[in-house]
């Protein structure tokens, strides 16, 4: 499934804590990301699904170098993330950028929109006065904003709007790959609806690459061309997004799609069973789904299972023993 | 760098909100007392060289000690026979520049140290902070006593001393605030758009923490002036026959009760200098914090003003609602503006039944649900219109006392954020029976089983060992349960739910919308359920009322509306939804924004996004139109079956 990675992540990990106290006592340790391989190709969608403190936005910061993994490596045509971050932060910064969830957040109150968007021309790629303003106009556009907005100050616009200045400011430096924590999760549904327009836009047009994550499945279904389903800082279940939502192969990921509300849509199927998530502190040592599977058996609370190829489709993989729609191992 | 040519906007800006804070600060009658008396103050302290004053220093044992309004000597003289007038006037001087030369040096260097600590964090951040925590182990005066002595004494090593001291005051204050912003995406986004970290420090976190760092100047130059008085009246500051106050006052202690004019003086000009500056300091404080200036100091009363202008004497319950709520209107009061938050809101709710709100955030839904309770903070919100009917009684013109037992008894709550519900100090447990109590009068085992009831009724596993918990030893998911018990706890009729499940995952969220349906049914409690999400109003609400700038704009049962929708905002509403299982489909967004309720306009206030809008949308208000049994809609050009909008 190698054609062309633009982005390879290879066994990555995140533990965050751990080492000893000056004492020399254990420190507890999270791992938030773990043993996360995936690949993305250029100019598709890869849709990162799962619930609160699964790890979805550790391993967002990881692949734009805010963060770097504990182990495994990311890299990004051949260069690898967490040195380039370290090296030549600009560099890597121009390649790859960062949509944020909270629009509001995300822009600092005491500057004017112009300030922030021309942060990037200025220091990733030193355009000078002239062709800043035309840079500006032109970023403006592709989101979808009267120009007079870049004298505004980010309380004086509305969540929508702060979220295209974020999405501008993405754009500015031309990168190729852009990593969307979020992206519409704060927004109104019209609103919403805007944003993903726009955003579905500005990738045909610009050629983009992106990573969209979020915790609503349709809108990842909605964008994305594969998906990776996570679950407590792994991935459950990877493959074409069609495939995934329709054929779900991981328990998990089928709960997830059973419980997700839809209009018209009239019960949900809740789970009864205990829905908490493992203790971060004392992982399980086999699947960290058990408590929570219909399917489980003695096996999955031995061992890890391993994320395979379960239908007939090799780009469709499960990490699971007794897969949700029957076995055949 | 080319920040600064960037920055001519900004400027441009601050100028313009300038007189805003400049006004606040003079409403603060205090606060311009106090600037009024230090400008004066100041400008006779800098004006000394050009006053026709006596040399302050110029010693005349013959006119010693002359008492205050003698001739030629307004204030007397000293022991030594100086002018006390222009050796105040010279000390005032001497004793501000110090106090503020102090104030500026302990300022710089303490938020440079709270900056880069609470910036770069971990490491650095701990050496920093252990440094300063050993200044700050030294008793105070101690430490200025220590440093004098090593430097000798003298104003300036007083100076010295007294900025040194203080730099442990600004570095905590500063670098909690650091810590803080640092960890705001922000400043994450400024370092993906290229910058340093030196440049994120300076040009991304600095002007955040300016406020700050001036809040703590105005409130401890006045400190300052007092150390720098007390060393030269310890004869380590001002050494003669220089003049400060403090050095003054120390001159006049000898003979306090021959001449008590020598001391008494530089005393009271002490007092009249420290008592401006720290009126005038708070109020700067006042005007710059914003959490006092969105008036978190001006208690809200415990229940919405009720302010109605006509008695709603038209209106009267209709038969079969247990809640039946017409025509509310509730505003918000802001500065001139008036918002129309709730503006004609019409709602019913029958026995056991579940009513979905649905609308965009600001439309009015939260607004309309709290008015019922009087749960809207006053100021700024009052009630000026309409009423709630609760069975037969009208919720709008009952005691506050009558209020307070329906609450939590007939009609019960649950929020968005369990915690802002959940008392984070007391046991679940300790809350449910305290719900309990607070309506029955039953002893507090009987209310303890009760609870524990309550919790097995949610589905909580092990209640009686998860009575004995605290809120924050529980998932987000487990605490909404614990609310909806509390909810429950005295057989509510109508329990108001906004928005309960926003915050909650998918599966998590699941089950508690099929709890809180199987409940209603079990109990006979009738929701309003306040939401965004078309999904979750599938799963549980009979009917649907669709909110959009302060009214109802369409009702009906929930197959109708999400089926065909009548109110071309409806329609346009669920265009925008992504479907599950339909990746296919375009998302139809609707262009524009709401229009702000403080400015609506005179007929439809979708007009500018509509679709179908004409002339007759804009010119007059737009009433309610029953177009089927149950079925109503606010339009005029209502959208028919099988139309596309
Ligand atoms: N405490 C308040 N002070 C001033 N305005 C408020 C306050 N609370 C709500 N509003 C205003 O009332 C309107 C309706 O808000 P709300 O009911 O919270 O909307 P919704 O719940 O539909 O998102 C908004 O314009 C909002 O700005
Ligand atoms: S490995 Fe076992 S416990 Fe884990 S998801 Fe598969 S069946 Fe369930
Ligand atoms: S009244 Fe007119 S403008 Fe308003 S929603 Fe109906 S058709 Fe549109
Ligand atoms: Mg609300």
């Amino acid at each position: 499934m190698s054609e062309a990675a633009l982005l390879t992540i290879d066994r990555a990990e995140r533990v965050f804590g751990g080492g000893r106290t000056i004492f020399g006592m254990p420190k507890p340790a999270v791992h938030a990301v773990q043993d996360i391989s995936l690949e993305v190709r250029k100019g598709e969608t890869l849709g990162v699904v799962g619930e609160s403190g699964c790890g979805k936005s550790t391993l967002a910061r990881l692949i734009v170098g805010l963060d770097r993994p504990t182990g495994g490596s990311i890299t990004l045509d051949g260069r690898d993330i967490a040195a380039d971050a370290g090296n030549d932060p600009r560099a890597l910064a121009k390649k790859v950028q960062y949509v944020f969830q909270d629009p509001v957040s995300s822009l600092n109150p005491r500057k004017t929109v112009r300030t922030i968007l021309t942060a990037p021309l200025v220091h990733l790629i030193g355009l000078g006065k002239k062709d800043q303003e035309r840079r500006l106009e032109e970023l403006m556009e592709a989101v979808n904003l009267a120009p007079e907005f870049l004298d505004r100050y980010p309380h004086e616009i509305s969540g929508g709007q702060a979220q295209r200045i974020g999405i501008a400011r993405a754009l500015a430096a031309d990168p190729e790959v852009i990593v969307l924590d979020e992206p519409v999760s704060a927004l109104d549904v019209s609103v919403q609806a805007q944003v993903l327009n726009i955003l579905d836009g500005l990738k045909s047009r610009f050629g983009l690459t992106y990573v969209f994550i979020s915790h609503d499945l349709s809108v990842v279904e909605s964008v994305s061309d594969r998906v990776a389903v996570m679950y407590f800082g792994r991935i459950a279940e990877i493959g074409p997004a069609r495939e995934v939502f329709a054929n779900p192969r991981h328990p998990y990921t089928h709960l997830l799609l059973q419980s997700a509300p839809a209009p018209g849509r009239k019960s949900l199927v809740p789970e009864d069973a205990n829905t908490e998530l493992p203790d971060p502190y004392n992982p399980p040592p086999g699947c960290a789904f058990f408590a929570r599977c219909p399917n489980a058996t003695h096996k999955c609370k031995e061992s890890h299972p391993p994320l395979e190829a379960k239908s007939g489709e090799a780009t469709h993989l499960a990490a699971c023993y007794h897969p949700h729609g029957g076995e055949e191992e | 760098m080319t920040e600064a040519a960037v920055s001519s906007a900004p400027k441009a800006r601050t100028t313009a909100r300038r007189p805003d804070s400049i006004r606040l600060l003079l409403n603060n009658s205090l606060a311009t007392g106090g600037f009024i008396v230090l400008v004066a103050v100041a400008l006779v302290a800098l004006a000394a060289p050009f006053l026709p004053l006596a040399d302050p220093d110029v010693t005349a044992p013959a006119n010693r000690l002359m008492p205050p309004f003698s001739p030629d000597h307004f204030l007397g003289t000293d022991a030594l026979g100086r002018d006390i007038l222009s050796r105040i006037v010279w000390g005032t001087r001497v004793s501000l520049a110090v106090g503020l030369s102090a104030t500026v040096i302990a300022a710089f260097f303490g938020s440079l140290i709270g900056l880069v600590a609470g910036y770069a964090a971990g490491r650095v951040d701990s050496v920093l902070m252990r440094g300063i925590d050993m200044i700050m182990a030294f008793p105070y005066i101690l430490l200025a006593l220590a440093i004098v002595a090593v430097l000798g004494p003298g104003l300036l090593n007083a100076l010295y001393a007294i900025a040194v001291v203080n730099i442990p005051f600004f570095a905590r204050n500063i670098r909690g605030i650091t810590l803080g912003l640092s960890r705001r995406e922000f400043v994450d986004a400024a370092r993906l758009s290229g910058k340093s970290n030196v440049q994120i420090l300076f040009i991304e976190v600095l002007p955040n923490v300016l406020p700050v760092i001036i809040i703590t100047m105005s409130t401890t130059i006045g400190w300052m002036i007092l150390e720098t008085a007390g060393l030269s009246f310890l004869g380590l500051g001002a050494q003669p026959p220089q003049a400060d106050l403090g050095s003054m006052l120390g001159e006049g202690r000898k003979i306090l009760f021959t001449a008590p004019h020598v001391s008494v003086v530089p005393g009271l000009m002490i007092l009249v200098l420290v008592m401006s500056i720290n009126l005038f300091g708070d109020g700067v404080r006042d005007v710059l914090d914003p959490r006092l200036k969105s008036g978190v100091l001006t208690r809200p009363v415990a229940r919405t003003t009720i302010d109605r202008k006509e008695a709603p004497s038209g209106l009267k319950p209709r038969g079969d609602a247990v809640l039946d709520v017409q025509d509310l209107r509730t505003e918000f009061h802001l500065g001139g503006t008036v918002y129309k938050a709730a503006g004609g809101v019409d709602l019913h709710l029958a026995q056991g039944e579940c009513l979905g709100v649905v609308g965009e955030s600001g439309s009015g839904k939260s607004v309309s649900a709290m008015s019922i309770m009087g749960l809207v903070p006053s100021p700024p919100g009052r009630i000026v219109g309409g009423a709630a009917f609760l069975g037969d009684e009208d919720l709008f013109s009952l005691s506050d006392e009558r209020i307070r037992q329906l609450r939590g008894a007939d009609v019960s709550h649950v929020f968005q954020d369990p915690l802002s519900t959940l008392h984070p100090l007391f046991t679940i447990g300790d809350q449910l029976t305290e719900a309990i109590l607070a309506h029955r009068r039953i002893t507090r085992s009987q209310a303890r089983k009760i609870a524990e009831d309550l919790l097995k009724l949610v589905r909580i596993p092990n209640p009686a060992e998860r009575l004995k918990v605290y809120p924050h030893e529980l998932s987000g998911g487990m605490r909404q349960r614990i609310c909806i018990a509390m909810a429950l706890a005295n057989d509510a009729k109508v329990m108001i739910a906004d928005e309960p499940t926003t915050a909650l995952d998918v599966t998590v969220q699941a089950q508690i919308l099929s709890l809180m349906n199987t409940l209603r049914h079990e109990r006979n409690a009738a929701i309003l359920f306040i939401t965004h999400d078309f999904g979750v109003v599938s799963a549980i609400c009979d009917r649907v009322a669709v909110m959009y700038a302060g009214k109802v704009v369409e009702t009906g049962t929930t197959e109708e509306i999400l089926n065909s929708p009548a109110h071309p905002y409806t329609a346009k509403l669920i265009d925008c939804v992504p479907v599950l299982g339909e990746p296919e489909r375009r998302l139809d967004a609707i262009e524009g924004r709401p229009p702000m309720v403080n400015n609506l306009p005179q007929g439809c206030a979708f007009a500018d996004r509509c679709p179908k809008a004409q002339a007759d949308c804009r010119a007059a208000p737009i009433s309610v139109t029953e177009i089927a049994e149950g079925r109503s809609v606010r339009c005029l050009h209502p959208v028919k079956e099988g139309e596309h909008v």
